[in-house]
């Protein structure tokens, strides 16, 4: 089995759903930064079945609203001294500022594209969010 | 508490931007302007209401107008953005940011949903949203309840029947959110299949515990409704002239129909309207559309007044 050691200090992000490790590292531009990073696919996992796992050495500043958003059964672990020393479930993000835009053509924010799109959620069961100026719904 | 204490600076821009009880101190106060209005003559002397419609529109600009105008303040106006530098491709942030250097006060209509709320964002005087593409026209609903708590004596225990498009029509939305927040209060919705309220209104108003039913006959509805409201099918919202030609004369009020509805209750319409209420209609006692028009007059009068903070 392959293994990868554990880490001193930094972040692994856990419980990512299978298939979105890739996304979610590229979302998070992990492969732009100077760190080092490992991207663990189709990990055996109990909750799961089946995980994706990322585990980042060093100080990063995470978009957490992002995360939640990807994936939200994501689990963040802080990790100082080789232990987990704070752990963060983002989950659904109340208001997502700027990360998705509206579809709908008779929206303002289509036409004054400096207007920074607001989403508020509306439903966690489905994952619905309405837009803050014209109320159109979108599933994340 | 006078409605002028508390909504004294604060922009209106959805219907529910205000408790039940600001309302009331609204209609309070509308009370007073009606009762007196020569006391009221000059309270707004010395302030400047700029109506921006970038949508047509000639009953809501004329009545902030109106309501201005009679309270001594003056009025600045674009009533045809075509002549205005948004044609030139202003930003409606810049236009706005401009405007609120001039008056004291910006009513906006707008065809972009969400218009009013860029407004307020960038406004530094209070905007009052006159309608923003199909999503809210919240002094209509500041109207409709008011005349309603005026003609029927409350706001509470009523059969409220509403007719037509249910679909895209922002009154009716608006309207349905607001009268959801009294007690007792039973709607009967009818329209045709393709007009009914959209699924998210719905799940609104089932999720507030509101009664209703869903109809396509009037007639179903109209022995017991004590408010009758009527709306128009609204071409600008269609895309297809042969759906909008289909739904228009769907559900028309007529004589014949008057005699099914309750000897007491009251006839709107947000106005203006096409051929859903026939003339004949007009001279029975119980259609008050136009009376309902000249209450949103005092109604916006003292909306003026309270976000003013006059008086």
């Amino acid at each position: 089995m392959l293994r990868v050691d554990p880490i001193q200090e930094g972040i692994v992000l856990d419980h990512i759903r299978a298939g979105m490790g890739l996304r979610i590292f590229q979302e998070l531009g992990l492969g732009e930064k100077n760190l080092t990073v490992a991207l663990l696919m189709n990990v055996p996992s109990t909750k799961l079945g089946r995980k994706d796992m990322i585990k980042i050495t060093g100080v990063l500043d995470l978009d957490l609203t992002k995360l939640g958003l990807l994936d939200p059964g994501i689990t963040v672990n802080y990790i100082a001294g080789g232990k987990v020393v704070r752990k963060v479930k983002p989950g659904l993000p109340e208001r997502v500022i700027g990360l998705i835009r509206c579809r709908n053509p008779r929206c303002i924010t289509a036409t004054e594209s400096y207007v920074t799109p607001e989403f508020i959620l509306v439903s966690p069961e489905t994952k619905e969010y309405a837009c803050s100026f014209c109320g159109e719904r979108v599933r994340v | 508490m006078r409605a002028e204490v508390a909504l004294k600076g604060r922009s209106f821009i959805n219907a529910l931007d205000f408790s039940p009880q600001e309302y009331e101190a609204l209609f309070a106060l509308a009370e007073e302007v009606r009762a007196r209005p020569r006391d009221f003559a000059e309270s707004c002397v010395g302030k400047l209401l700029a109506t921006l419609f970038f949508e047509p529109s000639t009953r809501t600009r004329l009545s902030f107008e109106a309501a201005m105008l009679r309270l001594g303040g003056k009025v600045l106006t674009v009533a045809d953005p075509q002549t205005s530098s948004v044609a030139k491709g202003e930003s409606l942030a810049d236009t706005i940011r401009t405007v609120a250097a001039y008056a004291d006060l910006i009513v906006i209509r707008h065809p972009k949903e969400g218009a009013a709320q860029l407004a307020a964002m960038y406004s530094e005087v209070p905007v009052i949203n006159a309608g923003d593409g199909a999503r809210e026209h919240p002094t209509q609903t500041l109207t409709d309840l008011y005349t309603i708590r005026t003609l029927k004596g409350r706001l509470s225990e009523l059969n409220v029947a509403v007719c037509g498009d249910l679909r895209y029509g922002r009154t009716v939305h608006s309207l349905l959110r607001a009268l959801t927040r009294y007690p007792g209060m039973r709607f009967f919705l009818i329209s045709p299949q393709e007009l009914r309220i959209p699924d998210p209104l719905r799940d609104e108003l089932l999720a507030k515990g509101s009664v209703f039913e869903e109809m396509e006959q009037m007639e179903e509805a109209l022995p017991y409704a004590d408010v009758l409201y009527m709306t128009r099918v609204q071409k600008e919202r269609f895309f297809n002239e042969e759906d909008y030609l289909r739904l228009r004369d769907f559900y028309i009020l007529t004589t014949d129909r008057l005699k099914l509805l309750k000897e007491d209750a009251i006839i709107m319409h947000p106005l203006p309207r096409v051929t859903e209420i026939a003339y004949g209609v007009d001279a029975d006692p119980r259609a008050v559309y136009f009376q309902q028009a000249r209450f949103g007059m005092y109604v916006r009068m003292a909306l003026i007044l309270s976000v003013l903070g006059v008086v």
